[in-house]
């Protein structure tokens, strides 16, 4: 299912240095290919001698700090212990203070809301647009271009922006609403509406790449498809339904999972919009680990590791079963 | 009861479909376009009610603003980027070629390894970063930040890589072997030029991600002497400042790169997404 797609940039090779290889190969003596299979040995140092660079980045810079991370959150850290370096062992205590931070639970129920209401938005515009763009009209390849904007946009940029079209007195959102009768909504400063504020902008955010994604799925569906559904008298709804719904699953499970794993870690948006306020009216998982650790004058580093190391654990939970379904995907 | 044939109703409604269209990108694009407008508002009508919706007496104040206190922010970004393409390639071209052509055992694993990685919250990877850079003593430092950035897209470079690499016939590369060319030299003067459209595509990304990239630059480098833009942005609106004109020119600038990126290489892009399928 996602071999049509990898064609985009798997280009063919140019003409030119095709050619020269091969009148390279039509002018060395044959037995060489045979004589190069038989010395795997010299050839999987080579192999590694090229992956040596990445693979010692992994163990440095990925490796290494999610270790400390896991080491912060079994010590008892205070900043000169984190300075000093020989902070106590203290086991799972950071994760028991974390269970009873009565943060916990409302974190944990606004990472949950987040998630799936910006999932299912994200991908539900996204799918309509994409059965949208694929009729191929003038324009359609111009404006689905442009639909890209959102998500090539820094994340401060868009975070600031929608900062001050959502503000309570200035804004653009609350002067439409005006106009229609509806008071002005306190979209950032009150509890009641900050967390909405943040999945509105990251569903913004999120449309773009479930478009293209799901509109490159699209292309791979058999057009003979719809034209002997259409035959058969079905409507353009039932057609949806009965034929692009059911082959768009492979697609639509591989859009969800990642989805779901780069929504659990947003923070920029939420962070630069809320501060996860107010009175962490829309604190998730990352904003509340951030906010131990770097937020407060007196860092908690580490409860602020423990609740990144759940965070963590979930998104590699879910990432692992993303990485199923597309072995399983790309081996049908 | 007949079928209306197909061909003739869709192009009939074409003109209707390409209005539908230019409205829904218009409401998509509403954010952008406010972010331009009041970017050349006046103060005094700044918090106007109901807020102009065009700049009718449009002013450059916030622009100016913008040169004469950003243009350190934006080159320190502009730095920080382009290193971490260069550091990015360099680390993830040969390990694609590795993969995709030499096939070593282990490394099923070690691509294994790099999709999960990938997985990991950025501000995770943010604060292990901290812990170890104070110990080095590499907080403030922009090699420091260039470093953190490249972990932003090394994961999808070496996918990018591997996958376009692969579609280099491996005929080809025996004739350089029976050459004489080694391994390294079949790199670099067939595997890589051959390659130039991946090698674009990821420095496209790896640029455009380091540049926007504001956990590892608030954490890492905030308060120190080389800062990018978007701590720059982020100052501003902290400091409760209310000239939006002036925040809202910074984030237009910093929007330019992707802007003329998606002008000029728009087809890297939406490649890109679909191959890798990475980033949300």
């Amino acid at each position: 299912m996602r071999d049509p797609q990898m064609n985009h940039t798997k280009q063919r090779p140019d003409g030119r240095s095709a050619s020269a290889g091969g009148g390279a190969a039509t002018a060395a003596p044959p037995p060489a290919p045979a004589r190069a299979r038989r010395r795997p040995a010299s050839r999987q140092w080579a192999a590694w001698a090229f992956l040596a660079p990445v693979t010692l980045y992994l163990v440095v810079f990925y490796a290494y700090p999610l270790y400390r991370n896991v080491d912060l959150s079994l010590r008892h850290y205070t900043v000169r212990s984190f300075v000093q370096g020989n902070a106590p062992f203290t086991g799972l205590k950071n994760y028991e203070t974390v269970f009873d931070d009565p943060t916990f639970g409302p974190a944990l129920m606004h990472t949950v809301v987040f998630t799936t209401v910006c999932l299912f938005f994200q991908y539900a515009i996204g799918l309509a647009l994409a059965v949208f763009f694929h009729q191929n009209f003038r324009l359609s390849a111009t404006l689905r271009a442009l639909f890209l904007v959102p998500w090539l946009l820094p994340l401060i940029v868009s975070a600031s922006t929608w900062s001050w079209m959502l503000n309570s007195d200035s804004g653009i959102v609350n002067s439409v609403l005006h106009t229609v009768g509806i008071g002005p909504v306190n979209w950032l400063t009150s509890p009641d509406w900050s967390l909405t504020s943040v999945i509105i902008a990251n569903i913004w955010i999120g449309v773009p790449f479930n478009l293209v994604v799901l509109y490159s799925g699209l292309q791979s569906i058999p057009g003979s498809l719809y034209e002997a559904a259409a035959l058969d008298g079905a409507g353009a709804w039932r057609r949806f339904w009965s034929v692009t719904f059911p082959l768009l699953r492979p697609v639509s499970a591989i859009t969800l999972l990642l989805g779901l794993v780069y929504t659990l870690k947003v923070f920029d948006i939420i962070w630069i919009m809320t501060k996860g306020g107010p009175a962490g009216s829309s604190t998730t998982f990352a904003t509340w680990s951030y906010q131990l650790g770097f937020g407060n004058l007196l860092p908690a580093f580490g409860p602020g590791a423990a609740v990144g190391n759940l965070l963590v654990v979930a998104a590699l939970a879910f990432g692992l079963v993303y990485l199923r379904v597309q072995r399983k995907q790309a081996l049908s | 009861m007949t079928t209306p044939p197909l061909i003739p109703s869709r192009r009939r409604g074409t003109w209707g479909k390409s209005t539908a269209g230019v409205v829904l990108t218009a409401v998509m694009l509403f954010p952008v376009y406010w972010m331009i407008n009041v970017s050349f508002t006046r103060d005094q009508d700044m918090r106007k009610s109901p807020p102009g919706l065009f700049p009718l007496h449009g002013t450059l104040t916030g622009y100016r603003t913008v040169l004469d206190e950003q243009l350190p922010y934006l080159g320190t970004s502009l730095v920080v980027a382009l290193g971490t393409v260069v550091l990015t390639v360099a680390l993830s071209a040969p390990a694609g070629y590795a993969l995709a052509q030499l096939r070593p055992r282990g490394g099923g694993v070690l691509g294994f390894v790099l999709l999960a990685a990938q997985m990991i919250p950025g501000i995770i990877m943010a604060m292990g970063f901290y812990a170890v850079y104070l110990s080095l003593g590499l907080l403030q430092s922009v090699p420091g930040l260039i470093v953190a950035d490249s972990t932003l897209a090394v994961p999808f470079a070496v996918l990018i890589f591997t996958a376009f690499m692969s579609g280099i016939p491996g005929e080809l590369l025996q004739a350089a072997t029976m050459d004489g060319a080694g391994t390294w030299r079949t790199f670099r003067s067939i595997v890589l030029p051959m390659s130039r459209n991946a090698v674009v595509t990821v420095s496209l990304f790896a640029f455009l991600w380091s540049w926007s990239d504001f956990v590892f630059a608030g954490t890492l480098v905030n308060g120190g002497a080389h800062q990018p833009i978007t701590l720059g942005i982020y100052h501003y609106i902290g400091n409760n400042n209310q000239e939006w004109n002036a925040i809202m020119a910074t984030a237009v600038v910093a929007s330019l790169p992707a802007a003329v990126i998606l002008v000029l290489a728009q087809r890297y892009i939406a490649a890109g997404v679909s191959a890798g399928a990475v980033k949300d």
